[in-house]
């Protein structure tokens, strides 16, 4: 399973979840898939995501918010996993694809390999912490987290794309994504 | 010297209310204040914080990031990357160590450059004085609604108690 195999199979799940896409290959992959306006789609700020996710799920405890977040990013902001823990939103599910390499500059190995993120994240106090390595597996495991309370965390292993591809990039602007994903937010559901 | 409950207060009249960051001896008495009074979230890093707060923007929160000045340093790139190209303001409230060139080694470097470095970043300050502190905090919070930047309140030592 691949990234854009994986994003696949949770897409279709996510119903009016806000998702909050870590930089880099996850938000172009799942942009091209499928554009959806709940989607926020971090250009720069590598390893934010969960923070910035973390932020909208205390301010809207009322919604679903989702994190696509990788491997890399998961390393650069570990505090954020600590933090999570410690703040208990239990409307937020933190789904990391780990390839174990920094997929869009050009696959240099991540330490992934060598640590287990989702026992980090079991440390750190998410509710719920799973691993999955096959389309069934994920299929089960994100139905079942998108509406259990949280906060949880799913570890998605996945293969690097060895050939390089051409994903597209994000056409809107910044500020275009902020527009869409507030008024995403505000719409009553 | 604005007591760390008035400083508060002053900061919620302006319609602040969301709050976090990472603490600084200049700011005791305010995060003391924030967190008796329950919802001060301690972030780990200021940049974090600044996701953090980009995140309670986006759904609906006027937020404030707390941190002393070499916490600027840490948050460039969210600052750069993320607030500046998205429009995500907030109100980013920092101590000014190395003040006057006088602390401890590790400040003072970032003491010197500190007004510098925020208008390098085009990001509107205002240093704080304790008989403007009421007007400064109402700039800042219509400046950012204004320009949709983050807006800094830089605190020198002896401002806050």
């Amino acid at each position: 399973m691949n990234l854009a195999q994986a994003l696949s199979v949770v897409i279709p799940l996510l119903q009016d979840a806000l998702v909050v896409h870590a930089n880099g290959f996850i938000s172009r992959e799942s942009f091209n898939l499928e554009d959806r306006l709940g989607n926020f789609y971090m250009i720069g700020s590598m390893g934010l995501a969960s923070s910035i996710a973390l932020g909208v799920a205390l301010s809207k405890p009322e919604r679903r918010v989702v994190v696509f977040d990788g491997d890399g990013n998961v390393l650069m902001n570990m505090g954020s996993l600590a933090l999570i823990g410690a703040q208990q939103p239990r409307n937020l599910v933190h789904l990391v694809f780990d390839n174990e390499v920094y997929g869009s500059t050009g696959n240099q190995p991540t330490i992934s390999s060598r640590v287990a993120l989702d026992e980090v994240a079991r440390a750190s106090g998410y509710v719920e912490t799973r691993r999955a390595e096959d389309a069934d597996q994920l299929r089960g495991a994100a139905q079942d987290l998108l509406v259990r309370d949280g906060p949880s965390f799913l570890l998605i292993k996945i293969e690097p794309d060895r050939q390089e591809r051409h994903i597209g990039r994000i056409t809107h602007e910044p500020q275009h994504i902020v527009r869409r994903f507030m008024e995403a937010i505000h719409q009553d559901v | 010297m604005v007591s760390g409950p008035q400083f508060v207060q002053h900061l919620r009249n302006a319609g602040f209310d969301f709050f976090t960051g990472v603490p600084c001896s200049l700011v005791k008495s305010i995060i003391a204040t924030l967190e008796e009074r329950g919802g001060y979230i301690a972030e780990t890093r200021e940049d974090a914080a600044v996701g953090l707060a980009a995140g309670a923007y986006l759904a609906g929160k006027q937020p404030v990031v707390i941190m002393q000045n070499s916490g600027l340093g840490v948050c460039l790139n969210a600052l750069s990357s993320l607030s500046l190209i998205y429009a995500l303001p907030c109100l980013l409230l920092i101590t000014w160590r190395g003040y006057q060139g006088k602390d401890a080694p590790e400040h003072i470097i970032m003491g010197d450059i500190l007004p510098e470095l925020l208008s390098t970043l085009k990001i509107p300050y205002r240093v704080l004085e304790e008989h403007t502190l009421e007007d400064a905090i109402v700039w800042a919070a219509s400046t950012l609604k204004q320009t949709s930047r983050p807006t800094a309140l830089v605190l020198p030592p002896g401002v806050a108690a």
